[in-house]
């Protein structure tokens, strides 16, 4: 079991994609205007990657190296694609929201990383998991910066949750500071860059001060 | 070189199998999803359409009954455009035309603007925009009521000259630190107006 202990610490800390290894910037920055949307777009990219990974691992021992790479790109592109289609089937409001997006999961190099360095290694079942928690731990940062630039920019925490789940969701949206004027700067592409560097920061802060020196063996990816 | 020929087999032989087993899993959910996807498409359609035109100003499918608009410099559409028409036992009662205003401060806005049929504004809504978040967006309403100051307006209620914004000496209010963005949507569909005054008579055909 420590084998899948080990897995969730990579994903949700140690090897976090958001704030360690830096990839998948682009969604990163660019969806975290809200803590909702940041969540939303987290959770689509978390099931990819559990997917992707799930169905590159039990076909890993068919795939010739030389065209791994095309193999792995085209299950990730179906799967993007059937997700995509899927929630613009039954959440069209999400779809609204996150737009193109979605389809931009596919060139997220965190996927590609996932499946290269670990799926394409290990068995299916590990595969999946590393995949989710590679996910949820991108899914808490994007959920993070997008509530920090959403109370700093608009002064309220969760706003468009009834557009992500419903109407009746209406009542969890959280308005932080009364009569707020808003801080465009947060909101803006700077606001992501500033958001993001205090959360690589404090993270590394964190990591500082509870790391005794002890060789980190963990799953690098190799590039 | 046999070796190669074989190789080169089996790679092309494994990477044509992916690609058709992926191929078809995409037909199947594509298939699947289709009709949900169109359903949602009308409902959220109609949805907007009735933040514009009340319920009792039509019983025809309004979703249906529509005309193509040539590609017009008052509409500034550049591509041919789909109108929308309200009717009650057959007689016209509005049209919910789409206007792009070209000169907002951050590229096109686009306008759903429903017209009735004596020339009034019925409604307006934005659809798409790139205006500053914060300070050019209270043109959405989501964000804030200003659109709806052209409801009730008609080209005979307010004149020629006062179809601006009032830094612009119009009538229209408009934000401090944002006017490019509400002198570009009054513009717009105050030449929306102008197209069905000239058109009407085509536009109900």
């Amino acid at each position: 079991m420590s084998q899948y202990k080990e897995i969730a610490l990579n994903g949700l800390w140690k090897q976090n994609t958001g704030v360690v290894q830096l990839l998948g910037l682009c969604p990163t920055l660019a969806v975290t205007t809200s803590a909702v949307n940041g969540m939303s777009l987290g959770i689509a990219t978390a099931v990819v990657m559990a997917c992707a990974n799930g169905a590159v691992s039990p076909v890993r021992k068919l795939v010739p190296d030389e065209i791994r790479v095309p193999v792995f790109i085209l299950v990730i592109a179906a799967l993007v694609t059937i997700i995509d289609l899927t929630i613009h089937g039954f959440a069209e409001p999400l779809h609204k929201v996150l737009g193109i997006f979605i389809p931009l999961i596919v060139v997220n190099c965190i996927v590609l990383a996932r499946v290269e360095s670990f799926a394409a290694k290990n068995d299916p079942l590990p595969s999946m998991f590393d995949g989710l928690m590679m996910g949820l731990g991108l899914t808490a940062v994007l959920t993070i910066l997008g509530g920090m630039r959403e109370v700093v920019g608009k002064g309220t925490l969760f706003s468009g949750l009834d557009l992500a789940l419903g109407p009746q969701f209406k009542q969890y949206v959280i308005t932080v500071i009364p009569d707020y004027h808003g801080f465009l700067l947060a909101v803006l592409p700077p606001g992501a860059f500033l958001g993001l560097a205090c959360l690589v920061a404090y993270r590394n802060w964190a990591e500082m001060r509870n790391t005794q020196p002890q060789a980190n063996l963990s799953l690098q990816p190799d590039h | 070189m046999k070796d190669i020929i074989k190789n080169a087999r089996k790679d092309a032989l494994t990477l044509v199998t992916f690609a058709a087993v992926f191929t078809l899993l995409m037909a199947f959910v594509y298939q699947i999803t289709k009709a949900p996807i169109e359903k949602s498409e009308a409902e959220a359609r109609m949805a907007l359409f009735a933040q514009i035109i009340p319920p009792d100003m039509h019983d025809n499918d309004v979703l249906k009954d529509t005309v193509t608009i040539a590609p017009n410099p008052l509409l500034g559409n550049k591509q041919p455009t789909v109108a929308n028409r309200a009717r009650i036992k057959d007689q016209p009662q509005a049209i919910i035309l789409e206007a792009i205003a070209p000169d907002g401060y951050s590229g096109d806005i686009k306008l759903l603007i429903a017209i009735k049929y004596d020339g009034t504004v019925s409604g307006v809504r934005v659809l798409t925009h790139k205006e500053t978040p914060g300070l050019g967006d209270y043109i959405d309403i989501a964000k804030g009521n200003w659109i709806k100051l052209f409801d009730g307006e008609s080209l005979t209620k307010t004149n020629e000259v006062e179809w601006k914004v009032k830094k612009d000496g119009g009538k229209f209010d408009y934000m401090a630190g944002a006017t490019i963005t509400p002198r570009a949507v009054v513009k717009a569909v105050h030449k929306a107006l102008q197209y069905f005054e000239a058109n009407k008579a085509q536009l109900f055909a």
